[in-house]
């Protein structure tokens, strides 16, 4: 049995339909960053899949600049919630409605 | 053999994926992030990736979940999550529908479609084997992207100040502010004298 490239891209589309139900159905913001990290961990799997296949090195590059973005990202999220979770302990996405004035 | 790693790490990230989407606990959803992340690295073995597999255990597993672990000890939110509540009328069945109809989507357009994924072979064929992967990578990354690798140590930059800005604590006496902003110093200086909101006191308890 030979592992192709599709293997891969259907275990990656999973993963990602895996991340946006999480996404959508979690209300603590730390859960639903955690279900933005799986998706782009789909997306990166998919890169490096098609770079492999295509002979490419293409794809690997793509997932390091995604990692970088990927920890600024977790960074900067991190810290607002840090910064509204102690303001109102306990928030859930849906408190912060408020913001929007 | 490859199809035995293959199926082993692909139950691996889909069992950390499902605990992830259903561990009441956060702590648990990180711990179930790890599992995904270390499925991943190990398909990146697989796949010849190896230098991308080191980064994913070093960065991912070890700096970001890490990251997540600081922020629920800090905030104390680690209590479990009343997983039966449903807060938007309907939520649950509209997001439902709409993973699965994503994923109905994206197999049916790789399984269905045309001989599966298609495309040029790289042109001068960049893409070494397992043992000069990093070499390869490194040489890319600094002759020909040069300039994206000074401009994501930017981005790391300002992500770190934005950080720190963010997270920082007001003590003291509040320097007076701009009428727009004077809201929000109210809003500190009563925090910072004592005496917690009603709300805040009942949240907080049994965190300490």
């Amino acid at each position: 049995m030979v592992v192709t490239t599709s293997w891969y891209l259907a275990l990656a589309a999973v993963l990602f339909s895996l991340g946006s139900v999480g996404l959508l159905t979690r209300r603590n913001p730390l859960v639903m960053f955690m279900c933005v990290e799986l998706m782009l961990n789909a997306v990166n799997l998919t890169f490096v899949s098609l770079g492999a296949d295509l002979g490419d090195l293409g794809g690997q590059l793509s997932v390091f600049f995604v990692l970088v973005v990927a920890a600024a990202e977790v960074v900067v999220g991190l810290a607002v919630i840090v910064a509204i979770m102690r303001r109102r302990p306990g928030a859930t996405a849906d408190d912060l409605s408020v913001l929007g004035g | 053999m490859d199809a035995a790693v293959f199926i082993v790490s692909a139950v691996v990230v889909l069992s950390g994926a499902v605990g992830v989407l259903v561990a009441r606990n956060p702590v648990h959803a990180a711990l179930f992030l790890v599992q995904t992340l270390f499925g991943v690295a190990v398909l990146f073995v697989l796949l010849d990736a190896t230098f991308l597999a080191a980064v994913q255990v070093i960065v991912y597993a070890g700096a970001v979940v890490i990251l997540f672990l600081f922020v629920i000890m800090l905030l104390g939110v680690d209590r479990a999550e009343d997983l039966g509540i449903e807060p938007i009328v309907g939520q649950r069945s509209v997001a439902a529908i709409v993973g699965a109809s994503m994923l109905g989507l994206l197999l049916t357009l790789l399984l269905v479609g045309v001989d599966g994924p298609t495309g040029a072979r790289g042109a001068n064929a960049t893409l070494g084997g397992a043992e000069d992967n990093t070499r390869r990578l490194g040489e890319a990354l600094f002759t020909d992207h040069v300039f994206a690798v000074e401009l994501t140590a930017l981005l790391l930059t300002v992500a770190v100040v934005g950080a720190v800005v963010l997270a920082r604590r007001v003590r003291g006496p509040l320097q007076p502010l701009p009428v727009a902003a004077v809201a929000v110093a109210s809003d500190d200086e009563e925090q910072s004298e004592g005496g917690p909101a009603a709300d805040q006191e009942d949240a907080g308890e049994g965190n300490t």
